[in-house]
């Protein structure tokens, strides 16, 4: 397994535990005092780190390492956008998951969309080349 | 393929139709007379669909194909996964039944199985995440 396959999927095992330890809180919370304001807090947080920090994440990292690589094998292609797309990723998950819980009105979320958005461009960058008919 | 995987699939694939069965429900209300506790199913629909169903599977496909640890212990520790498998599916099903129920009719021993509900499933998420982080190396 490539080094940042690594990253994207230790980092999305991360965001699962971060993601569950949430939802498990905000349960408890629901269940024993019926009381949801602190429970919203979290909310947002939790949807973005299970849905673009686990799965969005875990897939790429699976897709980096298994699609077709290029030179007899050798090479994944322009790797840069990959890497790209971690950091982008992750400060997007990080900006639009705790904003809320910062206090920000929709600046630190909106950026942190925005770089979430610029990671998926730059993944389909990377893998657009690697989406292609081989011998198997 | 081991039976864990097959386990965790073969759950996964009930899990989407039951959600989307839930789901038809869901938009049912406006159109049919439906019992009431279907108002309460939203949460249950969005966490059948995304912890039964995508979650699941992943964790099925990822204990399956992920590298092996050693040649003789290829997957980790099987009775883990075995743990993840049991508290994931234990927890989700409680939850699914009890949170509708607690919506309508709280009562403290709703409110204890939910909070029992929430832990089973974080420690599904935990034990399979410590489980597979030793799979996940480079070359």
């Amino acid at each position: 397994m490539p080094r940042l396959s690594c990253c994207f999927i230790r980092a999305s095992l991360a965001y699962l535990v971060a993601g569950f330890t949430l939802g498990a809180l905000m349960l408890t919370l629901k269940a024993v005092v019926r009381y949801e304001g602190v429970g919203l807090l979290m909310m947002t947080p939790h949807v973005e780190f299970l849905l673009i920090g686990w799965t969005v994440q875990l897939t790429m990292g699976v897709a980096f390492w298994i699609l077709p690589r290029f030179e007899g094998g050798t090479s994944r292609g322009a790797v840069g956008y990959a890497w790209l797309a971690f950091v982008l990723l992750n400060a997007g998950v990080i900006l639009a998951g705790l904003g809320p819980v910062l206090g920000d009105a929709g600046f630190i979320r909106r950026s942190g969309r925005a770089a979430e958005a610029g990671a998926a461009f730059a993944f389909g960058l990377h893998a657009w080349r690697r989406i292609r008919r081989t011998s198997f | 393929m081991p039976p864990l995987t097959r386990w965790f699939i073969k759950s996964a694939l009930v899990y989407l139709t039951v959600s989307l069965l839930v789901g038809v429900a869901l938009t049912a209300r406006g159109a049919v007379r439906l019992p009431t506790v279907v108002d309460a199913l939203m949460p249950v629909y969005l966490h059948l669909f995304m912890i039964g169903w995508v979650t699941q599977m992943i964790f099925g496909v990822a204990y399956w194909m992920f590298p092996r640890v050693s040649k003789e212990n290829p997957r980790g520790w099987e009775g883990l996964a075995l743990v993840t498998y049991v508290t994931l599916n234990v927890g989700l099903i409680a939850r699914a039944v009890v949170e509708p129920i607690l919506a309508l009719r709280p009562a403290p021993v709703w409110a204890v199985t939910l909070v029992l509900s929430a832990v089973l499933q974080w420690i599904g998420a935990l034990v399979f995440a410590a489980n597979t982080w030793r799979r996940v190396r480079a070359r």
